[in-house]
């Protein structure tokens, strides 16, 4: 590091960490680039209109519901006090674990007009009764809305919990009540959380096949598949998420917008623990029927569901394999984990110290791959592998293949995908760290890497919890770069899912899905305890 | 597993490599075979394990859909591990041979087993199952005798009482492909736009929710894959939805396949053609269909009695390898005529 000047170093950095996510952009582009301009023709005419429209509606509608449902609810729990907030308030956390389409299945297994629900009331009020279809875009909307809504409680209660005080105070001394507090001046300071919520709802979105697929609403993602699968032409797939590509750079602007401008820092951390306001009477109970709903409906009585078809296929299908998916999917999640926290904290820190064009950019490069499909993504890091295979054994001679097939190909699928997702709170957690820490910390000497060490770190602490969180648990449930890149025998829980559901096995494939839903409930309860921990600090 | 041990794995791995080709030719027996399958692992991992013990070798597989793994292959070029390539339609098996990923094969077991119309005329690909796509229907209140074609699901008489699966699905894709080869496409696109008019729903994501659907009476009829159909009346006896043979009087009933070839750099040849010929062969043909309800490729061989019970029927016998082909044609029909 001596070699390079101050500003030299971050960039390199920051450079070297967007570039595996370059490679992958590259080679998508390269095959884009081979689209067949008949398919694309056919494409322009009668697909792309429906699946723009479909997708933006889709988007709009998933993040104004995980928005709502995630900002009241953190206020709710962090601010205010009624009956069971203590449960709710780690709760609500739990339906994280429940993959969006392990939700959507269950919802249509339950609520289209088979479904034991609208069987049980057309039984019940005869057999005209119109129940609202499932399938539609208020269902597919209210189900990935419930399914991601967590993203935006987790970053929105980590600002209010840090805010707490002050802001009580500062709403209290206005004359506000919980509610207009809310609107009028927690929201505002919370923006940035509240916008890096938003895009990681909205990114995860975008990409969903699994959701979307089992709804049978067609999206920029399903006309991707169809590119590929139906047409033969992985080319016009590669061209179509490029232009999906472009759409997410006008959303990530808009983010860049919505997040305001102005550094958002904390007071003093010596904040008194905040003094609750208490919604009394009529007030807690609805606040209690809220937070209880949402519960309900995005965790327990899906969770119901599952276990009763999981106990029913328990006696076949559950076997001694299922030790070996579950450590096999914890240790690829821990491994994803950690290699993205630290590759975030890299380009985090590179983009706190240098104030130069390139870090910024190595940043949204680097994290661009959270809003690409996974398969097209893992076409692309397929084609980076081979490449890069070729190239060792041009060099070093020999044959066979040297990355591919090896967990390292693996995690740096999973790194492309989900670096976005430990960014956001590392980034966010770098937001809140005065400049004047460092300031002091430089003049008594400290080299930034000592700085990164001894003042960073600690005090990043729950915006490190919150990346390993996030990025463990999106890596349980991802599958089509595990599907695609992993080695012989490193079948995870995810894969079991996928093949059952393939075979539209929908009841067996609840036990791996339950697996998945109980093995994520560990990380989710540990970081709650941490939140909560840090809450009572603060 | 850290960076470092799979890193020394991989060295480990290189030295052993290195060791063998200081050796000379390694005998073929003994070898591992790589199975990249499209049919899914609880469908085929214990005959797998089964062909294993038998032969006193480690049978190594992974699972995803075709497409993904026909990319997989492509991106390992000749230094893919792979062996066998199966897949659970002939679509897939056709564009695999088409980018050069399969070898053809010359076994005469083989080519007796599996009749013409399930394989490819040059060996690269044979089918290992079979199954029609045909026409469902509620035993309530649909008369065998209501129905006769595919192309009369179009009719007046079934308007608002038709279900069908997502065009996105491969297997409605593959019937549209037969149809234009079969009518050619305009009239092919006639009879998909006279079903969407006659739809009571939203075409369902696949084929066992619309086959609820039926039994539940939100609609009369519906296409399917013999086999979901073989499943629920497995689970429910009474299950008030049955198999009806389309088109007897004309062509046939549609079938398709999932088949299985070589690999193009198999790296164990000979015992990659054993495996097919084994999975070809009359007592594993059996098991290979009934764990899936599915009619076995050989035609000496039963399927099982419950799929036996939905009678005899004359199958579409047009070389299935054609249906990948068109199947890029008849996507774009799906789309023209809005069938989601």
């Amino acid at each position: 590091m001596k070699a390079l000047t101050p500003r030299a170093g971050p960039t390199v950095a920051a450079v070297a960490v967007a570039l595996p996510m370059l490679a992958v952009l590259a080679a998508i582009v390269h095959g884009a680039g081979g689209a067949d301009p008949a398919l694309w023709a056919h494409l322009t005419e009668h697909v792309l209109a429906r699946v723009v429209a479909n997708t933006a509606i889709l988007v709009v509608g998933v993040v104004a519901l995980a928005v709502a449902l995630g900002t009241s609810l953190a206020w709710l729990t962090a601010a205010c006090d009624f009956p069971g907030r203590g449960f709710f308030s780690w709760a609500l956390y739990l339906p994280m674990a429940m993959p969006a389409y392990v939700l959507a299945f269950v919802a249509v297994a339950t609520l289209d007009y088979a479904g034991a629900i609208p069987t049980a009331l057309r039984a019940w009020f005869g057999a005209d009764l119109a129940v609202p279809p499932i399938r539609s875009t208020a269902g597919v909307i209210a189900v990935l809305g419930f399914a991601s809504y967590p993203y935006v409680y987790l970053m929105a209660r980590g600002a209010f919990l840090t805010h707490g005080a002050r802001v009580l105070e500062a709403a209290q001394s206005l004359g506000y009540g919980p509610w207009a507090g809310l609107v009028r001046v927690a929201i505002p300071l919370a923006r940035p959380w509240l916008a890096g919520g938003a895009a990681l709802v909205a990114m995860e979105t975008l990409a969903d096949f699994g959701a979307v697929s089992v709804f049978n609403y067609d999206t920029f993602t399903t006309a991707i598949y169809k590119a590929w699968y139906g047409l033969f032409s992985v080319e016009t797939a590669l061209a179509l998420a490029l232009l999906l590509l472009g759409f997410v750079a006008i959303a990530l602007a808009a983010e860049q917008v919505a997040r305001g401008r102005g550094r958002h820092t904390t007071a003093d951390a010596g904040s008194r623990v905040p003094a609750r306001l208490t919604l009394t009477g009529a007030r807690g109970w609805i606040a209690f029927t809220f937070a209880g709903a949402v519960f309900a409906c995005g965790f327990v009585l899906p969770g119901v569901a599952l276990v009763r078809w999981a106990l029913a296929v328990a006696p076949i299908d559950l076997d001694a394999r299922y030790v070996s998916y579950i450590l096999r999917t914890l240790s690829l999640a821990g491994m994803a984990a950690f290699a993205c926290l630290a590759l975030a904290l890299v380009l985090g820190y590179a983009n706190r110290l240098s104030s130069g064009v390139l870090p910024p950019l190595a940043a949204r490069i680097a994290t661009l791959g959270y809003a690409v499909p996974g398969t097209v993504l893992a076409v692309g890091v397929v084609t980076v592998l081979g490449g890069v295979d070729g190239a060792v054994r041009s060099l070093a001679g020999g044959e066979g293949l040297w990355l591919q097939g090896t967990v390292l190909a693996l995690l740096l699928g999973y790194v492309a995908r989900f670096l976005a997702v430990a960014y956001g709170p590392v980034q966010g957690g770098f937001a809140r760290i005065r400049p004047a820490l460092e300031d002091a910390a430089r003049s008594l000497g400290l080299a930034p890497r000592e700085i990164l060490a001894r003042l960073h770190l600690p005090l990043l602490g729950a915006g490190v919890g919150t990346a390993l969180l996030l990025v463990f648990v999106d890596v349980m449930k991802e599958m089509p770069i595990t599907l695609m890149t992993r080695p012989f025998g490193w079948d995870t829980l995810a894969v079991r899912v996928f093949e059952m559901t393939a075979e539209g096995e929908w009841q067996r494939a609840s036990l791996p899905a339950l697996a998945i839903v109980a093995a994520g409930l560990l990380p989710v309860a540990l970081l709650t305890w941490r939140m909560e921990r840090a809450a009572r600090a603060a | 597993m850290s960076f470092l041990t799979v890193l020394q794995g991989r060295l480990a791995a290189l030295a052993v490599m290195a060791g063998l080709m200081l050796a000379g030719p390694a005998q073929a027996a003994g070898e591992p075979l790589v199975v990249y399958t499209a049919r899914k692992y609880q469908l085929v991992e214990e005959l797998f394990q089964e062909y294993g013990r038998e032969r006193g070798i480690e049978v190594k597989s992974v699972t995803d859909d075709g497409a993904p793994l026909i990319q997989r292959l492509t991106a390992e070029g000749a230094n893919s591990p792979a062996d066998v390539f199966i897949s659970v339609d002939a679509g897939d098996l056709w564009r695999a041979t088409q980018a050069g990923l399969l070898q053809p094969v010359k076994s005469p077991m083989l080519e007796k087993a599996i009749p013409a119309h399930l394989r490819d005329p040059e060996g690269h690909w044979f089918g290992l199952a079979v199954r029609a796509r045909t026409i469902a229907y509620s035993t309530a209140r649909v008369k065998p005798s209501d129905l006769s074609t595919y192309a009369a699901l179009g009719d007046a008489r079934w308007k608002g009482k038709l279900c069908l699966r997502t065009g996105k699905a491969v297997y409605n894709q593959s019937l549209v492909a037969m149809f234009i080869n079969d009518m050619g496409e305009e009239a092919a696109e006639r009879m998909v736009r006279a079903w969407i008019g006659n739809l009571a729903a939203e075409p369902f994501s696949n084929d066992t929710l619309m086959l609820k659907a039926i039994a539940a009476g939100q609609c009369d009829v519906g296409i399917t894959n013999s086999y979901y159909l073989g499943r629920l009346q497995h689970e429910q006896k009474d299950f008030p939805v049955q198999i009806f043979w389309a088109d007897q009087a004309g062509k046939g009933t549609h079938v398709n396949i999932s088949g299985g070839g070589v690999a193009k750099h198999a790296k164990n040849r000979t015992e990659a053609v054993r495996f097919l010929e084994w999975l070809a062969s009359p007592a594993i043909q059996q098991r290979f269909a009934a764990v899936n309800f599915e009619f076995p490729a050989n035609a000496g061989t039963d399927p099982l009695p419950e799929v036996k019970a939905w009678g005899p029927f004359k199958p579409n016998t047009v070389n299935v390898g054609l249906i990948g082909k068109t199947q890029p044609a008849a996507v774009m029909l799906i789309d023209r005529a809005g069938w989601r």
